[in-house]
């Protein structure tokens, strides 16, 4: 089981619920994915109040945990406002903080992101703060008060994979004991087992599976990654080596050269 | 047989003729004044079920693939067959692909083909995908031709009527859309503009594809384009957000930047009623039949599904579902 803030979760994939063919698309790919934390964000379904209501109640009839994000905010005054929101609509304290920098890359602005962290770890929210692979931000997240951090593998949706693994092995190795979540830039199941396999405890992805050409079997292909890829890391791997090494030993064996 | 519909939206509409046109005595109930202000209002009016498919089922694209002939044969003119046209950015090449392969029906087209197809933007786009069998018409145009073929036909239309309080038909249609008392629906709100630009024609909708903001520009008549639409998971009718408005203007200059001497003469919301699965359906139940949720396909599916709600009202026997 995957110990997250003191809930014991069966899965280590966490599936976003934005741009599904359908709701029921969605519902299908949840049960598929195995998944039991989904993300829902709220910036722009709340236009008018509780106007996205009958969304959010098809969200909670999902009957997984529930983790809002701030996905859409670009400032640390509109991610608090929507987190606060998001506490109201789905009883729960957890929040994935984005605070967006870059409306081109969707790069999280990270000086915003600390602030907009320690305001709501102040106010009694688990924060899930969506960064880059920068350990001094990772630092100063910490700091203000988040116990689990989100690191980016890629840009949102670009579905390109971790680009840089040096840095991602480096996060793991700085925060041996903080929860660590790569969220964003993953395209495959592949992409999501590669990062499993560095240790990292969880994954979190929307649009590869969401624009899938069928989603509900991409979601169950990353589920299986993500588990192949923990059990992996739980196994001890075998580091690379440079020479062949034989599976069975040679020595012994008639020699007809 | 006597028949009332409730609701004037394209699903009301349609299912008045079907009827109609099978000998009912049709009356047409609406709670507005007039045929505007519904989802049907605010569409886009593209019968585009093969690009359609990119997200959508394969049912839409089976019931949606006729809905060309039928509005040619029952509004005749309303419905232009120029096919539809994407293109995407050079930088959102990968989406093409993509978009090429989720959908059928198309061919890829080069810069040339792009410059014969739409003159006016010759030397924007590289590439793209005609989707030639498609067919677009303008709603509002659309649906008040239908309503003076209905009128001509005989069927009775009260406006600002609450249907509620009208009785003595032997059967109902409730075509009410998020109106319906039906708890399974949902609203899906689409945002809208309508800029007009004399610089520019355009033949056929184009649809720009883009990763998180894929949009369309449908020509009207009189250099009016409609641009649409966003997709956000409300039942709000509130005016257009200025984001929104910002995604849809984006859209228009990305398409040619002499959109941004264009004047904007209308913004519109309309919530569109849908299903959990995007897919409309035709109910039976008592002496009702229901057309609901058509989504995104009011004027792609209505006429198909009016067919479905007229069999089903003709030889209402038994409670089923259908779709």
């Amino acid at each position: 089981m995957f110990d997250l803030l003191g809930t014991k979760l069966p899965s280590r994939l966490l599936l976003g619920t934005a741009q599904y063919p359908s709701p029921a698309i969605l519902a299908d790919a949840v049960e598929a994915s195995g998944t039991s934390v989904v993300t829902v964000s709220l910036r722009r379904e709340m236009a008018g109040g509780r106007a996205g209501e009958k969304f959010w109640s098809l969200i909670r009839a999902l009957g997984t945990r529930i983790l809002p994000n701030t996905a859409g905010c670009h400032s640390v005054k509109e991610a608090v406002t929507t987190a606060k929101m998001a506490r109201d609509v789905f009883d729960t304290t957890w929040i994935k903080l984005e605070v967006i920098g870059n409306h081109d890359t969707l790069q999280p602005d990270v000086f915003g992101l600390v602030e907009a962290a320690r305001i709501l770890c102040e106010d009694g929210f688990s924060v899930f703060p969506y960064t880059t692979d920068d350990l001094v931000v990772a630092e100063r997240l910490l700091e203000a008060g988040c116990k689990v951090l989100m690191p980016w593998c890629a840009p949102i949706g670009s579905a390109l994979g971790p680009v840089n693994i040096m840095a991602l092995r480096s996060m793991r190795g700085h925060f041996p004991g903080v929860p660590l979540i790569v969220d964003a830039g993953l395209g495959r199941p592949s992409h999501a087992a590669t990062v499993m396999e560095l240790g990292f405890d969880a994954v979190l992805l929307n649009t590869a599976v969401a624009k899938a050409a069928d989603p509900v079997s991409m979601a169950r292909a990353f589920g299986k990654a993500v588990e192949a890829g923990r059990e992996a890391f739980s196994s001890g791997m075998l580091e690379p080596r440079d020479v062949a090494v034989p599976s069975t030993p040679t020595i012994g064996r008639a020699v007809f050269s | 047989m006597k028949v009332l519909v409730k609701g004037a939206g394209v699903a009301g509409l349609t299912a008045a003729f079907e009827l109609a046109a099978r000998g009912a005595t049709v009356t047409v109930a609406e709670i507005r004044y007039g045929l505007g202000g519904n989802a049907s209002w605010f569409a886009g009016g593209m019968l585009a079920p093969w690009c359609e498919r990119e997200s959508a089922e394969q049912l839409v694209l089976d019931l949606g693939r006729d809905a060309a002939d039928w509005w040619d044969t029952v509004t005749p003119g309303q419905a232009t067959r120029a096919g539809t046209l994407v293109v995407a950015a050079p930088r959102d090449a990968g989406e093409l692909d993509r978009f090429a392969s989720r959908t059928s029906g198309h061919r890829r087209v080069d810069e040339d083909e792009i410059a014969l197809l739409e003159p006016d933007l010759a030397g924007r786009f590289r590439r793209g995908l005609l989707f030639p069998d498609e067919a677009h018409l303008d709603p509002r145009q659309a649906m008040a031709a239908l309503h003076d073929k209905l009128a001509a036909m005989g069927v009775e239309f009260r406006f600002g009527a609450d249907a509620q309080h009208i009785s003595g038909f032997d059967r109902q249609i409730d075509c009410t859309g998020m109106a319906a008392e039906d708890c399974g629906l949902r609203g899906v709100r689409g945002e809208m503009l309508i800029l007009r630009m004399p610089d520019i024609s355009l033949s056929r909708p184009v649809r720009l594809l883009h990763p998180r903001l894929p949009l369309y520009v449908v020509p009207r008549t009189d250099h009016r384009f409609m641009v649409g639409a966003t997709m956000i998971e409300s039942q709000s009718t509130g005016p257009v957000t200025a984001r929104s408005m910002m995604e849809l203007l984006g859209a228009a200059y990305a398409l040619h930047p002499a959109f941004s001497e264009a004047g904007i003469i209308e913004t519109g919301a309309g919530v569109r009623p849908a299903f959990s699965d995007n897919l409309p359906r035709v109910e039976a139940r008592g002496t009702t039949v229901a057309i609901n949720g058509l989504y995104r396909h009011g004027f792609l599916l209505a006429p198909a599904m009016a067919r479905q709600a007229a069999d089903l009202a003709f030889n209402q026997d038994e409670t089923k579902e259908v779709a």
